[in-house]
């Protein structure tokens, strides 16, 4: 171990801590908004690192089939309810987001499958084909039981991701697949090389925990999920609706888990069922920050990150052994500090 | 006529109720849905190329899925034994499914045909034969190449799994042979975002060749890793890794990757004159025409078992009418005595001791060129 050794192991800590951290933040923000602990979040990634791969491979990704049935079984549920109350006039909206988009959405990716597109635009329609599957998968899935306990909430989340990756192994097959890089670049940074997709990976999280916040600190959506977060009634009191919260949550973590496999797609081989590891972690990031700061949450992901890599050379054997280990001391130390809080005010 | 693929136990009850009793009836588990159906598909794809007589009896196949899970598969066995009688028990293409089938064809008396490289346990190697190559048997090969290239220091880096230890310890049996020492052992999981710390101490160990333990699409990681930090020595893989996927992902990352597997993915490749050439070449040419997939050892597996049948059916049958435990009993004396069948893998020469029967013709190894993997010359 000398220190370029060490610069290399940051290098690559510091990557994999910048992807764990987006996904930290979008479970502490699914979790802060609608008490769910989104384990789905990692097939989101998997779809679209897949996705992108199979786009570019020039071959339709099964992605669009779960959209599509996913955004029917939506449609169903939604028009039902909107026939039951007679509110007809609710229809041709739940149609044109439920039924249109989606088909409009895999009638561009049919298309694109067979053209050598640019890979901006197949990034784009990868994100496309995915984010839907955020609003869908939280009408499908969670709305109906918005009220429940936390903990039949975190078994929702489990059946919902052995189908979404059930769906993947079928419609992505066992083997793993990996995307062409973004760019070939490489610098000399002293004793180090840095990849350029490396650096996109970090600015890229950047630039969207950039966002996020101006999300919330300047617009009137963002307010409403930070108000939601705080205090569930208060926000339903000043009329703020729970649903289009739980909507919009849903949408941007799907958002941050399709942006994250688009990131990592390029710099390694992902499998159907790769997401959830990665998911774990950022949850595991989420922890370490306390489940309640956002800040804290991305400083966590990148510690964790740290120790991945760091552990991965002293002792590759135990590598994530040591990497979950990490959480005990955090959890000791939290549950013996922190105040016992009431988790489920509508009980 | 197809021969007869039920999936269902009530299609599969039907059938056996109408055959008649003197055909052979060989019941296969496989895992053709499920995580390894990768694998399976091609064990499965090969029984519609199989003969529908063996030593002049009509054959019935009886072929279930088990969706690449060790309870199903042992489900599927139990099924195959009881009611419908088979004479042979087949399969499956992942380790511990096949190991659930073995003591199934133990307990019920039935011979087994293994189509993963399993280690018998001694319970039931009476009655189980193992049809693929034993990992020892493969990197044998490997060890011969890196005694010929005078490599002295071996870095190993595998699956932190069952697999990773296999290979390491086929890797590690030939070392005093051979001449070469292991100078690093590290371990990665085929879901790793990155290998760069394993790699880094890898290379800090400064290794003559690296060895990978991996499996598929997941041998290529380290591989890219170790040449994307400008590792120019020798990179070694295993059997599991020969597929199109593997070079798909590593594109020009892996060309000179070598790997041993069995000769009949290189069928057209090899010398005149190679014990299994003709058989390996023929039934390549007609698997791919018929199933436009690509070469692979799989397929191979499954025609090599039914040989082996083929090869001990004549002389149960002078004991015995199929469908009877006599005739099982017969066919695994017999099977255990058969010499010289030729199946597109090996020369196979049982004894009763020894339940796989392969020798150094059974493997070869191959290297990527061109985004192909070839026959190494």
């Amino acid at each position: 171990m000398n220190s370029s050794i060490a610069l290399w192991l940051v290098q690559d800590g510091i990557t994999n801590g910048a992807i764990y951290a987006l996904l930290a933040l979008a479970l502490l923000l699914v979790f802060a908004v609608t008490r769910v602990i989104f384990v789905p979040q990692g097939e989101f990634i998997a779809y679209a690192a897949l996705s992108l791969a199979l786009l570019q491979a020039g071959r339709l990704p099964g992605t669009v089939y779960v959209l599509v049935i996913g955004g029917l079984i939506a449609a169903l549920f939604d028009s039902v309810l909107a026939i039951r109350e007679k509110a007809y006039r609710r229809l041709p909206a739940i149609l044109a987001v439920y039924v249109l988009l989606p088909a409009i959405m895999a009638a561009i990716a049919w298309w694109a499958a067979s053209q050598k597109l640019d890979l901006w635009l197949q990034v784009l329609i990868v994100l496309g084909l995915v984010v839907p599957l955020g609003p869908i998968l939280y009408r499908v899935a969670y709305r109906p039981l918005a009220s429940a306990s936390v903990l039949v909430l975190f078994i929702v989340s489990m059946a919902a991701h052995y189908v979404l990756s059930g769906l993947g192994l079928v419609f992505f097959g066992s083997e793993g697949l990996r995307a062409q890089p973004f760019s070939e670049g490489k610098f000399q940074l002293g004793v180090l090389t840095v990849t350029a997709q490396s650096l996109w990976v970090v600015f890229a999280s950047l630039l969207i925990m950039v966002v996020l916040w101006l999300v919330f600190d300047r617009t009137i959506y963002g307010k409403a999920l930070r108000a939601t977060a705080i205090n569930r009634i208060g926000a339903r009191l000043v009329g703020i609706p729970t649903e289009l919260s739980g909507s919009l949550s849903f949408t941007l973590a799907a958002f941050i888990g399709a942006v994250s496999g688009i990131l990592m797609a390029p710099a390694t081989t992902i499998y159907y069922d790769t997401g959830f590891l990665i998911g774990l972690k950022g949850f595991v990031g989420a922890i370490l920050g306390g489940m309640a700061s956002y800040p804290l949450a991305v400083v966590g992901a990148v510690v964790l990150g740290m120790f991945e890599s760091f552990a991965s050379f002293f002792a590759s054997t135990f590598k994530e052994v040591i990497v979950f280990t990490v959480l005990i001391p955090v959890l000791v130390w939290r549950s013996l500090t922190s105040h016992h809080h009431v988790e489920d005010e509508e009980q | 006529m197809k021969p007869r693929i039920c999936l269902t136990a009530g299609i599969a009850a039907a059938i056996a109720a109408t055959g008649a009793l003197a055909d052979i009836t060989i019941g296969v588990s496989i895992g053709f849905t499920g995580p390894q159906a990768s694998l399976g598909v091609h064990y499965k794809n090969a029984f519609d190329l199989l003969p529908k007589t063996l030593a002049g009896e009509p054959v019935r196949y009886i072929i279930l899925d088990n969706a690449s899970d060790v309870t199903n598969a042992a489900r599927n066995g139990r099924k195959l034994v009881t009611e419908d009688k088979v004479d042979v028990l087949m399969g499956s293409n992942g380790v511990p499914q096949t190991l659930a089938l073995a003591q199934i064809a133990s307990e019920s008396k039935t011979p087994m045909l293994a189509f993963s490289p399993i280690n018998v346990p001694a319970e039931n190697a009476h009655w189980t034969f193992v049809v693929p190559q034993p990992t020892e048997l493969m990197m044998d090969a490997v060890a011969k190449d890196i005694k010929k290239n005078n490599i002295k220091t071996l870095g190993y880096i595998g699956f932190s799994d069952g697999w990773g230890d296999i290979v390491l310890k086929a890797t590690e049996s030939h070392a005093a042979s051979a001449g070469y020492r292991i100078v690093a052992n590290e371990r990665y999981a085929r879901n790793d975002t990155s290998v760069v710390g394993q790699v880094l101490k890898l290379m800090a160990a400064n290794p003559d060749a690296v060895m990978v333990g991996g499996s598929g699409t997941g041998g290529a990681l380290p591989q890219i890793a170790l040449r994307e930090r400008g590792y120019k020595g020798p990179i070694y893989h295993n059997h599991g890794t020969v597929n199109a996927e593997f070079i798909k992902i590593g594109g020009k990352h892996v060309e000179g990757a070598i790997a041993p597997t069995g000769p009949v993915v290189v069928a057209d490749e090899l010398p005149a004159g190679y014990a299994t050439k003709a058989v390996g070449e023929d039934f390549m040419k007609r698997y791919e025409a018929t199933f436009k997939l690509g070469r692979n050892a799989f397929a191979g597996y499954s025609y090599d078992a039914v040989k082996l049948v083929e090869a001990a059916a004549p002389e149960a049958l002078k004991k015995a009418k199929p469908g009877t435990p006599e005739f099982r009993a017969a066919l695994r004396d017999a099977m255990e005595n058969v010499k010289n069948v030729v199946g597109t893998h090996a020369v196979y020469t049982m004894t009763p001791t020894n339940h796989n029967g392969m020798d150094e013709r059974a493997r070869v190894l191959v290297v990527v060129k061109d985004g192909q993997w070839r026959l190494m010359k």
